[in-house]
């Protein structure tokens, strides 16, 4: 019996450990961008707001975070749009080949991103796409359909047929249909990759690093070519801001599926 | 005769998505993979040079190491963390899936920062090996493979847990009753029916890992010394740095051929993929 508690004990102990290995750096940026010491030391002298004020205040970081908005909005509505329809097309019609589709439309999320974002770049250099917002919204609304997509099409799945059948029996014409019963029931799904497409896009970095340019440049990329030589808590404040928006986003996210039991899909 | 029309009609909603896809995805990819046989001259001459030069199968190892590595930590600390998550009260289960799901949405840059504060010669991980006695002079933790494994790991786990999640907690735990009251010990029951039948979990966690490390480009950019480079970071430079495509294409060739032959052994000889639902 002793064998068995050190093995328990064992496990416990490794809970434990990934506990406060996943938990930890989190939790000391968040205190670290609270600092009122003008370096990264830990645990912080006093506290202080000063680095949200500078990121606030200091051009560069305020027109990328305008860059990184600008990119978010249309991304996350395109992304959705495209995705559920592309998702009630795979569910509804007898596509041929709709498993072969299904992959591609998912590839971006398999293909390794580097190389979606070579790629991205070299073509986009042809087309004059590189270094602008369009590019950039472009480029994300691939990387964040399959999200939509299996979200929707996993919520589409559970969806009554016989509901939709009866509708179309009592003379309601396709998109009525649509808009009236199948709609309202995937709306949770629908929300919720909506939801995940604006944090994939905001949280970019790979595919942005390689097609944005000094004037045209989200957070996430100024972040990384200032993060090398960061020897004040600004990046920790904004760290902690994308952490938060994140988290908001997905408390939301869980919010939406609870309303109708969705599985999880990632 | 009217209802299949309708239904056909919902053909034309891929369109949007598909049209995307092909033009900003399928196409941009082949157009890279067609000028690793293409640039300068058609030929293989680029995929030569990737295996005669030892600096660039220095790299291919690097990456082929660094990911077995990060599979192998994110197996130890994953496995007894999904099954603490299945054989847990609710309360600690959903507060141990928060846990795991948590850094999962954080973005990796922020995630990596946390490292790199935490990890730097001045930082506070020294100066707590310092404080407590066990180190005189800070330990070097960053800028070599210490450093981009601790990353790694981090970031990898969830990938991990989950699939091992699901699988442990479809285990119909009558099993390792049965192997109980025929008398096995505990440990020998866990080895001999729990393990096996986790198995498919350990599988497809450890292929996601593995696959997912192999491209990966942030962290072991941040933490990793000049000796740590991986494919995708080899990528990079090529390109921002040097320009040079026919290098990077093949890179990149080598990268998504690599990642589909373990996808598809892994499928063939196991029969099970990341379809099996995380």
């Amino acid at each position: 019996m002793k064998r068995i508690a050190f093995w328990k004990n064992l496990r416990a102990l490794i809970c434990l450990l990934v506990v406060v290995y996943m938990l930890v750096p989190l939790a000391i940026i968040l205190i670290i961008s609270f600092s009122s010491a003008p370096f990264l030391s830990f645990p912080p002298p006093g506290f202080s707001l000063q680095w949200y004020d500078k990121f606030f205040t200091d051009p560069s970081w305020v027109r990328s975070l305008m860059v990184s908005l600008q990119v978010m909005i249309p991304t996350a509505i395109l992304a959705t749009l495209a995705g559920t329809g592309a998702a009630m097309a795979l569910t509804r019609s007898k596509l041929p080949a709709a498993g072969f589709i299904q992959g591609l439309l998912m590839a971006p999320l398999v293909v390794p991103v580097i190389i979606t974002a070579a790629a991205v770049f070299g073509v986009f250099r042809i087309w004059g796409l590189y270094g602008t917002i369009p590019g950039l919204i472009l480029a994300h609304t691939v990387l964040t359909i399959p999200y939509v997509l299996s979200t929707v099409v996993t919520a589409l799945g559970l969806v009554d047929r016989r509901l939709e059948d009866a509708a179309a029996n009592l003379g309601a014409r396709p998109f009525t249909t649509f808009r009236r019963i199948t709609l309202p029931l995937i709306l949770p799904a629908v929300l919720s990759g909506l939801l995940f497409a604006m944090v994939i896009s905001f949280d970019e970095l790979v595919v942005s690093l390689f097609i944005s340019t000094p004037t045209v440049r989200p957070v996430t990329v100024l972040m990384w070519s200032n993060i090398r030589g960061a020897t004040d808590p600004t990046i920790a404040a904004i760290a902690t801001l994308l952490f938060l928006f994140s988290l908001t986003a997905l408390l939301l996210e869980g919010l939406a599926r609870r309303k109708t039991n969705q599985p999880r899909v990632l | 005769m009217f209802a299949r029309l309708a239904r056909d009609r919902y053909a034309w909603l891929l369109l949007p998505a598909g049209l995307l896809i092909l033009v900003l995805f399928a196409y941009p990819v082949f157009w890279l993979l067609v000028r690793s046989f293409s640039d300068p001259t058609w030929g293989l001459q680029n995929y030569e040079t990737v295996l005669e030069k030892t600096i660039y199968l220095k790299v291919l190892w690097n990456t082929v190491a660094i990911a077995g590595a990060t599979t192998i930590g994110a197996l130890v600390l994953g496995y007894p963390m999904a099954y603490s998550m299945v054989h847990a009260p609710p309360l600690t289960r959903k507060l141990l899936i928060f846990v795991v799901l948590i850094p999962f949405w954080t973005s990796i840059l922020v995630r990596t920062f946390a490292w790199m504060v935490l990890l730097q010669p001045k930082g506070i991980f020294n100066d707590l090996l310092i404080g407590i006695g066990l180190i005189e002079t800070p330990a070097k933790l960053m800028f070599n493979r210490t450093g981009v494994l601790i990353g790694m790991v981090q970031i990898m786990l969830p990938f991990m847990v989950f699939p091992l999640y699901s699988v442990m907690s479809r285990i119909d735990h009558s099993y390792v009753q049965a192997a109980a009251n025929l008398g096995a010990r505990p440990l020998k029951s866990f080895f001999r029916v729990y393990l096996p039948l986790s198995m498919p979990g350990v599988i497809t966690g450890s292929m996601l890992v593995f696959i997912i490390s192999l491209g990966y480009f942030i962290t072991p950019a941040l933490l990793g010394g000049r000796k740590d480079v991986m494919i995708a970071q080899l990528i990079q430079q090529q390109i921002s740095d040097f320009g040079n495509w026919a290098l990077a294409s093949a890179l990149a060739v080598i990268l998504l051929v690599g990642t589909g032959l373990i996808f598809a052994v892994v499928y063939k000889v196991f029969k099970v993929g990341p379809d099996a639902r995380l």
